[in-house]
């Protein structure tokens, strides 16, 4: 039977642009370019990799997102995925993680999986909780951060390495695996992919699609409030110093009258 | 008053620094009701009373280590439900940021994650967050069911805040979805004898500009005489000069100790997105026109072959 890989990504502003807010504290997304979150890339590259082990598998890239975000599938299906869910619905301008896992379990289910695949964080948001969340929601194994992945007779196989310890884990499939940046370098889509990726489906679901209420969402909805965003003071000015030859004893200075020595 | 449960990261009973950080911001939503699980549990209570546990709710079974972080979802939830805490605060490690969410989605609450402060607010706590590599400060808070937050190293004064620590056994009996995942070995990771990265109180890392794998020796000869723990931007880690474990950026530990030190590392965005909240930024580049100098509060020109032995060489003499 085919296995059946869904990779979860996010559209993201531009790390290297200008990020800041809307009037309604959400993130602005019309003044910067977005694109592809870059962490989601490796997914995308595991489950290639994945694929090309396997017998028989096709992936499904899956966003939750404005128009835009087709941008991200795109991408992805460029590098070699076979199709796509793109989730759309005016309603869910402003959901949080909470919600959007909700949005992304539900879309999952109705896609069929045997393995979903999530980057290690989005570039934005930066929390690195999405897949313990759809690992809660789905009721399946979670098998997290890893920087090596296999799949095997049902069975998915990985290296963790934590903040105290490296360990290897392993459960069997249905599970949500994400992996990091140390799990390999991710291809860049072919002349070829990018043509083949113009032809390939992108499936449209709205709310209504996933049976859930536009109350279960959206800024209205979310379980968390973002009650103001200040952008940083620049920091003040500091001292440079060329070095003549005392830039080390210089430095010392500061940091004794700083009283770090 | 009332209780706020405190998930305790500990290693064999000893708790490390960002659970104590942890209970002084606990004390100032209610009074700390600490939760230790796996080997060492009951050896954390000392510590824990010192720094303002009223009680330590701890648990031990095979299952914490067999098995990957559900078990721990299992015990902190029967703790929420024994306690029916007003707030729930977990440490933002990795698995601790796993913990926190999943504990969230079962008891029907939102999760704020890496707060860097906490204060009490008229509608519950109010935890202030650095998002975009540290270009914005927001303020926000949980506004669905009993908030569940996870707070970054380095984001409180550890305070000695003596208190009874009972200790009470924590009944849990572990979902069917515990066993999911196996935790086939684990191999404990090299201690490297300096502080741990996002708990230091300086850093000192280096980049590009160390040119090789050996010439970290300079970096870490600085970081010991200073007592720091050695960081590395992700250049240096992606040529092999440093292992991935110090990596300090966006893709790697965000830190935010009271000094950071930056040799040869230009400051690109997806180095500060992990160090830009640190007190004090020294940086030493051969480039004027690097970014990492905006940052700066003192900055030297000039090659760091040169500059970082000869303020190792300071620092050792003014130690004496």
């Amino acid at each position: 039977m085919s296995l059946r890989i869904v990779v979860c990504v996010k559209y993201v502003p531009d790390a290297t642009g200008d990020r800041h807010f809307a009037d309604d504290l959400t993130v602005d997304r019309e003044d910067v370019d977005g694109l592809l979150s870059e962490l989601d890339e490796y997914a995308v590259e595991q489950a290639l990799q994945i694929a090309d082990e396997a017998d028989d598998a096709e992936i499904t890239v899956l966003t939750v997102g404005p128009e835009d975000a087709k941008d991200a599938l795109r991408k992805a299906l460029s590098m070699g995925a076979d199709k796509a869910v793109h989730v759309e619905d005016d309603d869910l301008h402003g959901t949080d993680v909470m919600g959007t896992s909700l949005v992304l379990a539900k879309a999952i289910e109705k896609t069929g999986y045997d393995l979903v695949i999530c980057g290690m964080a989005s570039t934005d948001g930066v929390m690195g909780v999405l897949p313990a969340l759809l690992s809660e929601r789905l009721g399946v194994p979670q098998v997290t951060l890893l920087s090596e992945v296999s799949v095997a007779d049902g069975t998915v196989k990985g290296r963790r390495d934590g903040d105290t310890a490296t360990e290897q884990l392993e459960a069997s499939l249905p599970a949500v695996v994400s992996v990091t940046d140390q799990s390999g370098e991710a291809r860049y889509p072919s002349f070829k992919g990018i043509m083949a990726a113009k032809k390939k489906p992108v499936e449209a679901l709205d709310l209504d699609d996933l049976d859930l209420e536009a109350e279960q969402v959206g800024l209205e909805g979310a379980w968390t409030a973002v009650d103001s965003a200040d952008e940083r003071p620049a920091r003040t000015a500091g001292t440079i110093v060329k070095d003549e030859g005392e830039g080390g004893k210089q430095l010392a200075e500061f940091l004794a009258s700083q009283k770090f020595i | 008053m009332a209780e706020v449960l405190v998930y305790v990261d500990h290693l064999d009973g000893a708790v490390r620094k960002p659970t104590l950080e942890l209970l002084t911001l606990a004390r100032r939503v209610g009074e700390p009701v600490a939760v230790a699980l796996g080997s060492g549990a009951e050896a954390t209570a000392p510590a824990l009373a010192e720094h303002g546990a009223v009680k330590v709710l701890t648990a031990d079974a095979p299952e914490f280590a067999d098995y990957l972080v559900v078990p721990k979802v299992d015990a902190l939830q029967a703790a929420y439900d024994a306690v029916s805490p007003v707030a729930v605060l977990v440490p933002s490690s990795a698995e601790g940021k796993e913990i926190a969410a999943r504990l969230a989605v079962r008891i029907g609450s939102g999760i704020i994650t890496d707060a860097i402060d906490l204060e009490v607010g008229d509608e519950g706590p109010v935890a202030t967050q650095s998002v975009f590599a540290a270009a914005y400060t927001t303020k926000s808070r949980v506004s669905k069911g009993t908030p569940v937050i996870t707070v970054k190293p380095n984001s409180a004064a550890v305070e000695a805040a003596p208190a009874a620590g009972a200790v009470e056994a924590l009944a849990v009996s572990f979902s069917e979805k515990a066993t999911g995942t196996r935790v086939t070995s684990r191999t404990p990771r090299e201690s490297t004898g300096r502080p741990e990265l996002t708990e230091a109180a300086i850093v000192v890392s280096g980049g590009r500009g160390v040119n090789g794998a050996e010439n970290f020796a300079l970096i870490e000869a600085l970081a010991d005489s200073l007592g720091a723990a050695v960081g590395a931007s992700r250049a240096a880690v992606d040529a092999g000069w440093y292992p991935h474990a110090s990596q300090v950026g966006q893709t790697g530990k965000s830190v935010s100790p009271q000094l950071y030190i930056a040799s040869g590392i230009s400051g690109a965005i997806q180095h500060r997105a992990g160090m830009q909240t640190s007190k004090t930024i020294v940086a030493i580049n051969k480039d004027a026109e690097a970014p990492i100098f905006d940052l700066v509060d003192y900055g030297v020109v000039g090659d760091l072959f040169e500059v970082v032995p000869q303020l190792t060489e300071e620092v050792t003499t003014r130690k004496g």
